[in-house]
Formats: C-alpha cells, structure tokens, sequence
C-alpha cells in the first residue's frame, strides 16, 4: 500500500520560489502576528506572497488579518483563497469556530493532505505560520517541504531562548536551512540572544520592539501596519530578501 | 473538483511503482478508497482517465472502497462512519480533510472526540500490474 498524497506535494510547490517557515520552540513568542505581518510586508513590497497557516489545533493567523467567512475553493484541487493580496490557507476554511482536537498522527495526515491538495500559484514567497514546539509539524516541514528556510522567534526571555536553541541544534543536526533568528517583544538592547546565536553560528536578524498597541490593532489591516511593530517587521522584511539573495547567490 | 488532485498522486505514484518494478506496460491499479473521505467514485474515475498515461493506455481501474471503522481512545467503543451523521458543511469539510472528523464525529459511548481513524481514511494505491520487460 503507498500513500499517493506523498507523490504529488513536489509538483504542488514547484510555483513557490521559497518557503519561509516561521518557527520557535515556545508559545506566545509572536509567531503568529510576525508571520502575518511578514506575509503583508512582503506583499507590500510588490513581492507574490502566500500564508499557509500549520498551527493545527491553535490557528489564529485569520484573526489577525481579520478575515471570516472564507471558504475553500474546488478546482482540481483546493485553491487557496485571497486575503489583503495574500494567498491564505489555514484549517479555519474547513471548521472556523469548533475546537479541532488531533494527536500527532491525525496532524501529520492533515498536513500531508492539505499539502497535496493545495494548489499554490506562482509565488516569490510562502510564509509557514508553525506551531510551536519540535513536534510533528517541524519535522513534517522538514521532511515534506525540503529547501524551506527556517525563521526562528525569540524574545529576551531566558525560557524563550533556550527552547529557540534546542530547535536551533536540531535544525542545524538535520541540516535544514536556517534564515536566522529574530528577537521579538524587545524592552532595550538585549544581547542575550546575539551571545546565543554566536556560538552556534547562526545568523541575527533584528530587534522588533514591544508594542502596547499592537493588540488592539490585531483584524484592522489599515491599523497594523501603521503600528510601530509592523514598522519593525518590514525593516525585517527587507533583511529577508537581502539575506536570501545572499544565500541564493553563495 | 478535489477528485483530481487525489488522482494525479494515483497515476504519479503508479508510474514510479511501474518503472521501479520493471514494467514496461500497466494493465490494472487497484486503489483502495476510505469511505471517511466521501471520494465521488464518478469524479474520480473520470479524473484518473483523463491522466491516464500511455503506459497505462489499456489499464483497467479497480476501485475498491473501504468502510471508515472509528476506534474511541477513551472507552474502546469501535463504530463505522456514516455520511449521515453529518450534515452538509460538515461532509464537506471531512472531505476536503477527513481529519476533521475529529470536529465533527464522537464516540456514539462517552461523547469523546478523541478517536483513531483504525481504517477507512483515505486514497491508498493498493496495487499496480502489468507486462514485465523482456531482458
């Protein structure tokens, strides 16, 4: 017996340039909200974007861009559909308001079916919202979407950084390409997470400031992007493109 | 039509099982189809002949559907999914994804979502037969 799905996720990714998976080993370090806003960012910058939000069992990146009501849309596949320019795909288009309860085995199919269902048109780049911990998401974007990049979230926290270093040993253990790490929720200048990067040889990306308004501009496009965090995300936005075109031509 | 994209991953997996096999002609795939999934055996038909390749110019499709047999992790009730237990929306989500059954569907026991899907999920390419190459 071979599973037919695993055939055919190549072929569903051969019009996206890259992936972008947006990872950290801990919760509530603003993965979500940074994925989001990266999408738009880059979308701003005139670049083809989609979100692909694999947060199972916790997705919220349709609260944050605002959207209700979507539906999938059937043609020889799934199309994803679009959302302020991006092109959207999450679990929220197949049960929006219910608690959708899976253990590692049911995510992994899910993954693997909305993988090999989906039908992504020609994108420069498809942002992966991930959950967080080192479970079977991690290794099913590793596994399935090979040349992804990897963009780690910490936070000065010291709880933060360590679980950021244990996804960081086993990125770099599997040989998984590694974008760098971004320092979110920063009070002042923390050099904590530099120190921690250093000495594992990865890269720093930037500082994104704390923001107390952030919150209340969450499902407001026009709000967000004028907070001072978006401002922060799309000086992250432009050191993404600078470094991937440094790791494409290297 | 969502029947296509489950049938480009039948026919690709099928060549590769083909050419690993040495078969220089296909003459039957069998697959297997879980009723969780509420595949339109039409739509599918449909799809896998219209990708059928030149390999598989006289290939007949067998498709061999599999009842959805749910086993509850709580209190080890086993059960068989039926369509009509869910309504409209509900069917279609499980189509597109059948691991929202786990939304929809409880143990018919304890009310407990927390079930495995022990048989009956999806599409599964259960063989591929054909002509051997000679030499």
């Amino acid at each position: 017996m071979v599973d037919p799905r695993l055939e055919v996720i190549g072929r569903r990714l051969s019009k996206v340039d890259r992936v972008l998976a947006v990872a950290s080993g801990k919760g509530g370090v603003g993965k979500s909200v940074i994925s989001s806003t990266l999408a738009l960012a880059l979308s701003g910058m005139g670049r083809r974007v989609g979100l692909l939000d694999l947060d199972l069992t916790g997705p919220s990146t349709h609260l944050i861009l605002g959207v209700d009501g979507l539906r999938p849309i059937e043609d020889k596949g799934i199309i994803p559909p679009r959302v302020h320019g991006l092109s959207y795909m999450s679990v929220v288009l197949f049960s929006p308001e219910e608690p959708i309860p899976l253990r590692g085995v049911d995510i992994s199919n899910a993954i693997v079916e909305l993988l090999a269902i989906t039908r992504w048109k020609d994108l420069d780049y498809l942002i992966v919202d991930m959950p967080p911990g080192i479970g079977d998401e991690v290794l099913d974007v590793i596994r399935l979407m090979d040349s992804s990049y990897f963009l780690l979230v910490s936070t000065p926290s010291p709880l933060a950084q360590e679980t950021v270093r244990k996804l960081l040993l086993l990125l770099l253990e599997l040989k998984a390409p590694i974008l760098g790490v971004v320092e979110n929720m920063a009070m002042e200048t923390t050099e904590g997470v530099k120190r921690s990067l250093e000495e594992l040889g990865v890269t720093y990306l930037g500082a994104i400031g704390y923001d107390p308004e952030l919150d209340e501009a969450l499902g407001h496009m026009d709000k967000l992007m004028r907070t001072k965090f978006a401002m922060d995300v799309v000086k992250l936005a432009e050191e993404v493109e600078r470094r991937i075109h440094q790791k494409i031509r290297s | 039509m969502h029947e296509w994209a489950l049938a480009e991953g039948v026919i690709s997996t099928a060549l590769r099982v083909a050419i690993e096999e040495g078969l220089e002609e296909i003459t039957e795939i069998v697959v297997m189809v879980g009723e969780l999934q509420q595949v339109d055996r039409d739509a599918f038909l449909f799809a896998l002949e219209q990708l059928r390749t030149q390999a598989m110019r006289r290939a007949r499709f067998t498709i061999e559907p599999i009842p959805a047999r749910l086993r509850c992790r709580v209190c080890g009730e086993e059960w068989f999914f039926k369509r009509e237990a869910l309504d409209v929306d509900e069917a279609e989500a499980v189509h597109f994804l059948p691991e929202m059954a786990h939304v929809f569907i409880k143990c018919p026991i304890c009310g407990s979502p927390d079930f495995e899907i022990s048989e009956g999920r999806g599409v599964w390419l259960a063989s591929v037969r054909g002509v051997r190459m000679v030499g």
